[in-house]
């Protein structure tokens, strides 16, 4: 096995050119796993921890950019968290602090499960993934981006080099659920966004589908009930409905985590609760 | 706990009994230098590894390892036809072959073996072994395998035991019945040290050496030795350093292929399990399914339980007889009653095989029982405590079986010493706090959480039952000061090391106890199970460390011209009681080397006859658990909040040990009450890694309030119970009659699902 350790983008790619079956080693924390379990035994490696580029984030007023090297813990606090209170949230369910440490959000994107944790907050922030190829820079939104259980739009010879995120203003947050009180894979997650400045309400599931689902019908019916632009009105009827709507996109399945009517009910209560955080 | 932090004697300084004296392997572990038992390494040495069938029940048609041979490394391969001696093994029936020949009865069920130059070689070579199964139906269902017209899967047959017993009059009936069927899922016991083995084979193929972490060394041997065609004193066998057991190293896993790899190559082979391998490589916890009917007078007591108890023993017999005993045994829990009519059954399946796990048949008896505990009480408008203290069994009681319970039997007391304890503050009130239900999900929101509080009492033989006779041997050296012991007990990580130096210490007046190799070089200490080692190998050291006191005594004596008997031990010193004579045992016993071996046994008891009469165990202990709980209501979401415990522990021996036990318990039966199942499908494992078997994370282990109750047992060598297993019984009962009360919901079943919380019925 052959192992590059790349110090800029540019050499990562070359690189790729060059070994055009090579992983590419972000954290780490999904590829050993399946090295482990002899699922898939890499011939040739390139590290990408040691490209400072990959693990920098800007928070500007218009744009948040996170390196695709950007572990969790660095999503937990700070300006990022301050900025992106639903992925600081996200951030903080994921594994132990030693997976936080070392996993980063480029690597969820590229196993792209269904129950990533970072990948409904992009998909709620209609994120846009930047990637990189010999070919130059390519932009996808995220809803492109990933197309199905751990499958995703990225080409062979592409490098996830950040997300970029507008900003949005008022509330924004993600719950998960998990048979355990930590260090638990999601058995249905939601992240709910209220965008006072664009009038939207965005919310998209976790684990309830083989993709990330946005629950655009329940959206778009709230947003034809109320004034998003203002705080959300929190009478019981408008949010049971609202949630209701919401459980309806739900596309869960039976497994030995849980069952699909217990994920489509979960995500009502999520939907119903993160409705309501909102109003407070 | 009182005294849990304080390590030594205050007034002397010495880690004598009752201390919290530290473990000699304390720091190793800690510092991660300590060997376990995939730490070991040899010379020139090979890896093993075992092929496994990947279907519950199929008939193996052919096997062609032509194509591994090809693979440069490999150095042997073997099957079925490969095993010299006997070709089955098994702990009570020898049911269980070392390799399937014809037909494979559960998944991961081992076919051949490898040895080859690395593990990667050893895979690849696992790989390329053609194996053709024809797939049979599998049997999955307990109540499948009873029906007498189901196939026999095993020449055994499908019911691996039967018991009954009808005590008093079974035709009683009380003012108030209330009845339950109990279901109770699949636990593993999940120790982090996973399976691994060393064998040295000796020159010739004569004999061979195992270094093993296992639980009972002299038994691995005999079970060993038949396999492999050799006597017993050909096979020797040494404790690696084992990384925690709980029953699942009571059989034997890969001990009987290492050595067949290592006497058909001629060169050590290390095999290690991997954790999906351990999953399928070690007997696990007896699902059940158990309905009971009790009925009591107005004033709550107990006139007469009736039921049905079935355990899934899955395709291979293991313990599974001798835990179906101690299952029906116990359906009466800690209360005392007359009348009973209780038949169990234990199954054979195509499911994963099922053996011992702490606490051994008495924690799925213990949910049913403490289950219809409760419903008593609401059916009598009682509450849970006055229930219980009602009926709370004393010394002198009978059991169903007949057997009078000697044991100091302080349940009364466990009761109203736990409903004591304060109760713990009450929820937080931030949103997405991380003490709530839904933990680092940030879920809950405090409005929606509803605290329950539930009870658990039980009752738990200590030793082997039914006449066997589980003696255990210990020999002490005393030599210039230096006490030296050597025992076969099985170190497993509760900690009998220390206890056995406390011993020495506190009986000779030494301060240096050296603890010589733990291997098959002396007799056997029994199994490091049953909650047994402080009562059994305990006495065993404490009786030879009293024999070289006797000779010292006499050797002193004889020097000084007086009665030996007028000696004793105080602090370091001998002391004449009556006179003068003060010496330090270092200087008496300067040049001297005294040795003395001892064997200890616990009293004889009987088989049980067919209505299950007869004194079959040993002795009992007795433990208490309230449970806090918070749980999440809509969402099935539970935390644990608090578990108070008081213990009949007889005395405290090493209160940070004890506490380390009662926490360890705990933590586990929160695990079997909240999360820990493997999920079988039709004889499929669903989930054998801790990806999905989930274990309590230290945000799911609640604070424990333990305190022990102290009344001397005139039965134990040292006046002290075991206190391994009763932590982990009445705990899950507990925690499930907490949600119970906090969602008013009847569940049936433990591990809890969320949607058995929050979905309808
Ligand atoms: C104990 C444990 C607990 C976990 N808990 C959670 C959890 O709670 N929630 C959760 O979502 N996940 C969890 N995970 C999974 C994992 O930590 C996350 O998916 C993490 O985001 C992966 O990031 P990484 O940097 O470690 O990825 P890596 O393992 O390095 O890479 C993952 C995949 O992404 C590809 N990749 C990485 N970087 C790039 C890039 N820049 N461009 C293109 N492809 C790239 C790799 O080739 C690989 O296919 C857990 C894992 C473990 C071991």
């Amino acid at each position: 096995m052959s192992v590059h350790v790349p110090t800029s983008l540019t050499e990562a790619i070359d690189l790729l050119v060059a070994n055009p079956t090579a992983r590419l080693l972000s954290g780490g924390t999904d590829t050993m796993v399946e090295v482990n379990f002899n699922r898939s035994k890499p011939e040739s490696v390139i590290a990408l921890r040691r490209i400072a580029a990959l693990r920098e984030y800007t928070v500007d007023s218009d744009r948040i950019v996170i390196g695709a090297g950007v572990p969790y813990a660095m999503m937990e606090k700070g300006p990022l968290a301050a900025a992106l209170p639903a992925l600081a949230a996200a951030a903080r369910t994921v594994g132990s602090p030693q997976i936080r440490a070392a996993g980063t959000l480029g690597g969820n994107l590229g196993t792209c499960s269904p129950a990533g944790d970072g990948l409904p907050v992009l998909a709620a922030l209609d994120a846009t993934i930047n990637l990189r190829s010999p070919r130059g820079p390519r932009a996808v939104p995220f809803a492109e981006f990933m197309t199905g259980v751990k499958r995703n739009s990225r080409a062979v010879d592409e490098i996830i080099e950040s997300v970029s995120i507008s900003p949005t203003t008022g509330f924004q947050d993600y719950a998960k659920v998990g048979v355990r009180n930590a260090m638990v894979i999601s058995v249905a997650s939601v992240c709910f966004v209220h965008d006072t400045g664009s009038s939207s309400v965005r919310i998209a599931l976790g684990a309830v589908g083989p993709t990330i689902i946005r629950a655009r019908e329940a959206e778009q019916w709230l947003q034809s009930q109320v004034d998003a632009s203002q705080q959300l009105p929190s009478h019981d009827k408008l949010v049971a409905e609202f949630a209701q709507r919401v459980a309806a996109a739900a596309r869960p399945i039976d497994d030995h985590r849980s069952t699909a009517a217990y994920r489509r009910h979960a995500i009502e209560v999520l939907a119903r609760r993160l409705y309501l955080r909102s109003t407070q | 706990m009182k005294n849990a932090t304080s390590t030594t004697n205050r007034s002397t300084g010495r880690n004598v009994l009752g201390t919290s004296a530290l473990r000699p392997d304390g720091v190793a572990k800690t510092q991660g230098n300590f060997a376990f038992s995939s730490d070991f390494q040899a010379e020139n040495m090979l890896w093993g590894a075992t092929l496994r069938s990947p279907h519950p029940h199929a008939r193996v048609v052919s096997i062609d390892p032509t194509e591994a041979w090809k693979i440069a490394g490999v150095e042997a391969i073997i099957f079925a036809d490969d095993v010299p001696g006997k070709a089955t093994y098994g702990l009570i029936a020898s049911d269980q072959p070392v390799f399937a020949r014809d037909v494979v009865r559960y998944m991961g069920e081992p076919v051949a073996a490898v040895a080859a130059d690395h593990p990667e070689t050893c895979r690849r070579a696992l790989a390329a072994i053609k194996v053709v199964y024809e797939q049979l139906p599998v049997l999955s269902d307990m109540d499948a395998a009873i029906d007498p017209s189901t196939p026999a899967i095993h020449p055994d047959g499908n019911v691996i035991r039967h018991q009954r017993i009808v005590s008093g009059d079974p035709n009683i009936v009380g003012d108030v019945v209330v009845e339950g069927t109990y279901e109770i899922g699949m636990q593993d016991q999940a120790f982090l040290g996973l399976e691994a083995a060393l064998a040295y084979p000796d020159p010739g193929g004569a004999g061979v050496e195992l270094v093993v972490a296992t639980q009972w060394l002299h038994e691995d041997r005999k079970q060993i030795a038949d396999c492999l065609g050799l006597s017993p004193e050909k096979v020797r066998l040494v404790l690696g350093g084992v990384g925690g057991a709980f029953g699942a190293r009571e059989d034997i896993s890969l001990q009987v292929h290492t050595c067949l790899l290592a006497l058909r190559t001629g060169r050590p082979v290390k095999v290690q399990y991997s954790r999906e391998e351990s999953f399928f490589g070690h007997v696990h916890r007896h699902p059940g399914r158990i309905h009971l009917r009790h009925h009591a007078d107005r004033s709550g007591k107990l006139v007469k339980v009736e039921g049905w108890m079935k355990l899934d023993g899955g395709a291979y017999a293991s313990t599974s007889a001798a835990v179906l005993i101690n299952g029906i045994t116990h359906l009466q829990g800690p209360y005392a009653c007359d009348n009973a009519v209780l038949d169990a059954w234990a199954t054979r399946t195509n499911n994963p095989p099922c053996g011992a796990m702490r606490g051994f048949g008495v924690v799925q008896a213990c949910f049913a029982h403490e289950g219809q505990m409760d419903r008593l009480a609401e059916a009598l408008g009682m509450s849970p405590v006055d229930i219980r203290l009602v009926n709370a069994m004393k010394t002198g009681d009978k059991l169903f079986t007949g057997q009078v319970v000697d044991s100091v039997a302080p349940v009364a007391r466990c009761i109203r010493e736990t409903a004591d304890i304060p109760l713990p503050p009450e929820p937080s009130r931030v949103t997405g706090s991380l003490e709530l239900p839904g933990g680092s999900g940030r879920t809950s929101d405090p409005g929606h959480i509803r605290r329950g509080v539930g009870w658990g009492v039980s009752i738990k033989n200590l030793m082997y039952s039914e006449g066997f006779d589980d003696s255990a041997e210990a020999k002490c050296t005393l030599a210039d000061g230096v006490a030296t012991l050597k025992f076969a007990t099985a170190e497993v990580g509760q900690g009998f090391v220390v206890l056995a130096q406390q011993i020495a210490r506190t009986v000779l007046g030494v301060d240096t106890v050296i603890l010589d190799t733990i291997d098959t070089q002396i007799g056997s200490a029994g199994s490091t199970s049953a909650s047994r080692q402080t009562w059994m190998s305990g006495g065993a050291v404490d009786g030879a460390c009293r024999l070289v006191r006797e000779r010292l005594f006499e050797h002193v004596a004889h020097l000084h011209n007086l009665d030996p008997l007028q000696l004793v031990i105080e602090g370091t010193e001998i002391v004449d009681t009556l006179g003068p004579l003060r010496v330090a045992v270092a200087d008496a016993s300067t040049g001297l080397r005294i040795e003395q071996t001892f064997l200890h046994r616990h009293r004889a008891t009987e088989e049980l006859d067919e209505n299950g009469q007869g004194n079959c165990h040993v002795a009992f202990a007795f433990v208490a658990h309230r449970a806090v709980v918070d749980v999440d209501t809509d969402l099935g979401l539970v935390k644990v909040v608090q578990i108070a415990t008081a213990q009949d522990v007889g005395q405290v021996l090493n209160p940070m040990a004890l506490l380390g036990q009662i926490e360890g318990g705990i933590a586990q039966g929160l695990g079997l009450a909240v999360m820990e199942e493997i999920v079988v499908d039709d004889g499929i494992v669903r989930n054998p890694s801790f990806t999905d078997y989930l274990l309590p994370t230290a945000l799911d282990a609640p604070d424990v309030v333990a305190i022990p109750i102290e009344e001397y047992e005139p039965l134990a060598p040292l006046g002290a119970k075991g206190v391994g297993e009763p932590p982990c019984i009445s705990v899950t009962p507990a925690i499930v009659a907490a949600i119970r009360n906090a969602t008013g919901r009847a569940i049936m079943r433990t591990p809890v699902r969320p949607q058995d919380i929050c979905l309808a019925d």
